[in-house]
């Protein structure tokens, strides 16, 4: 699998586009977009309600195919939007545990524990909050350990602490060579952040 | 990937049994339902019955098989599972391969086993019996991989439900043909042409509705 292979070798990780154009519809929402992001690079996405940070999230993540240009990743990809891809019907540890067993049974219990997951495990997924699932979804992804991290609204929902934490943990991902795009309307603490504003490759 | 898969054949089989995507237990009971219809409607004659009997189950079988149909897919797309398992180097094509296996092993023991007392209600003999559950073992994987296939076709559509059950009738005429034909011909050569043509018919559903649903969710993307 990917996400095993992606954590040993940081040094060959990398995420570029080059002459990226996204089309929605009939409409063209960007064009010539390029980016290069190496080991720990840090970007933050801004830019007005529907002027595509989501569809550039999914063509980064090989999600979707660019009406022009082409997108380049080394090493794995973990998404996190706004779907948290864990069945409402389970608890959230079984829903959680499929994830895990997924991406090869890493050592949850300290990942669960920093996000406040702890008492939550026996509670069915659709019984918690927006906050409380984005958290589970955080955890998914930590636990997935792809090199490269791509952040759709990873701040929606969560109060001030919890967002004090994800900058952190994004801090830290970067820090240990990692790759992180944020796609956010809201300010994103996280050391030596890039800023990309769509609104200059608007079609 | 190998490991994956049969994890997420065990996630699938799980939600699909335990009833949190709804569960064989309605459909099987439509299926008693509707074979139970039949004799009230045409009255109790057992050798009109009889003649008709293998026919009915078929026919309450291809109806049975509709109701699941929203649970197969929409739910783990609108969840982003088919996204996340992508990222994890999964297809899409695997994905919906293990989900006609999942919801074949969810529905069909079931529904053969539902026959038993279904042929009981209609008066069908032994050795039409053994027609019926052998064209339904030859059928069914058919039935299983066409559902998911329209499924994946038709989710994320409003309405989808509707126009799925709509799409699988037509597809499932041969199916239909050959299996109830099989129980026509018993007498004849044991129903052993029509039993092979309901399993060729099965055979090649079962190749295409991978890579038409996976197909059609990438377009949906």
């Amino acid at each position: 699998m990917q996400g095993g292979s992606g954590t040993s070798d940081r040094a060959s990780v990398g995420l570029s586009a080059r002459g990226l154009a996204c089309r929605r519809g009939d409409r063209v929402l960007f064009a010539g977009l390029s980016l290069e992001l190496g080991p720990g690079a840090a970007l933050h996405v801004v830019g007005a309600n529907g002027i595509g940070k989501s569809s550039l999230i999914r063509l980064l993540a090989g999600l979707a195919r660019p009406y022009a240009g082409a997108v380049r990743r080394e090493g794995a990809a973990g998404l996190l939007d706004e779907r948290p891809a864990l069945e409402p019907a389970l608890p959230l540890g079984k829903a959680l545990a499929f994830w895990a067993a997924a991406d090869g049974h890493r050592a949850m219990a300290e990942v669960h524990r920093m996000l406040g997951l702890d008492p939550l495990l026996d509670v069915p997924v659709r019984y918690l909050s927006t906050g409380q699932r984005k958290r589970a979804a955080l955890a998914r992804l930590i636990g997935q350990a792809a090199p490269i991290w791509l952040l759709d609204e990873p701040l929606n929902g969560l109060d001030a602490a919890a967002a004090e934490l994800v900058a952190r943990i994004v801090g830290e991902h970067c820090a240990g060579g990692g790759i992180c795009v944020v796609a956010s309307h809201q300010p994103f603490a996280v050391p030596a952040i890039g800023r990309l504003e769509l609104a200059e490759f608007a079609a | 990937m190998s490991a994956t898969l049969a994890l997420l054949l065990r996630r699938d089989l799980a939600l699909l049994l335990s009833g949190r995507r709804g569960g064989p237990v309605l459909p099987i009971l439509f299926f008693l339902a509707v074979a139970m219809l039949f004799p009230f409607a045409i009255g109790p004659d057992p050798r009109l019955l009889a003649r008709v009997g293998g026919g009915v189950i078929w026919v309450a079988a291809l109806l049975a098989a509709i109701l699941p149909l929203d649970r197969l897919v929409e739910p783990d797309l609108e969840l982003g599972v088919f996204d996340q398992l992508a990222l994890r180097g999964v297809s899409e094509e695997a994905v919906l391969a293990v989900r006609v296996l999942a919801h074949w092993l969810s529905f069909a023991p079931w529904l053969m086993l539902a026959t038993l007392p279904a042929s009981a209600l209609l008066g069908i003999d032994a050795a039409t019996l053994r027609v019926v559950e052998w064209g339904l073992l030859a059928g069914t994987p058919g039935l299983a991989a066409l559902g998911v296939m329209v499924a994946a076709i038709t989710c994320g559509l409003r309405g989808g439900a509707a126009l799925g059950g709509l799409l699988v009738i037509p597809l499932a005429v041969p199916l239909l043909i050959f299996g109830a034909g099989a129980v026509a011909q018993a007498g004849i050569d044991g129903g052993g042409s029509g039993l092979a043509l309901a399993a060729a018919v099965s055979l090649v559903l079962l190749a295409v509705a991978p890579f038409a649903g996976a197909a059609a969710i990438r377009a949906g993307r």
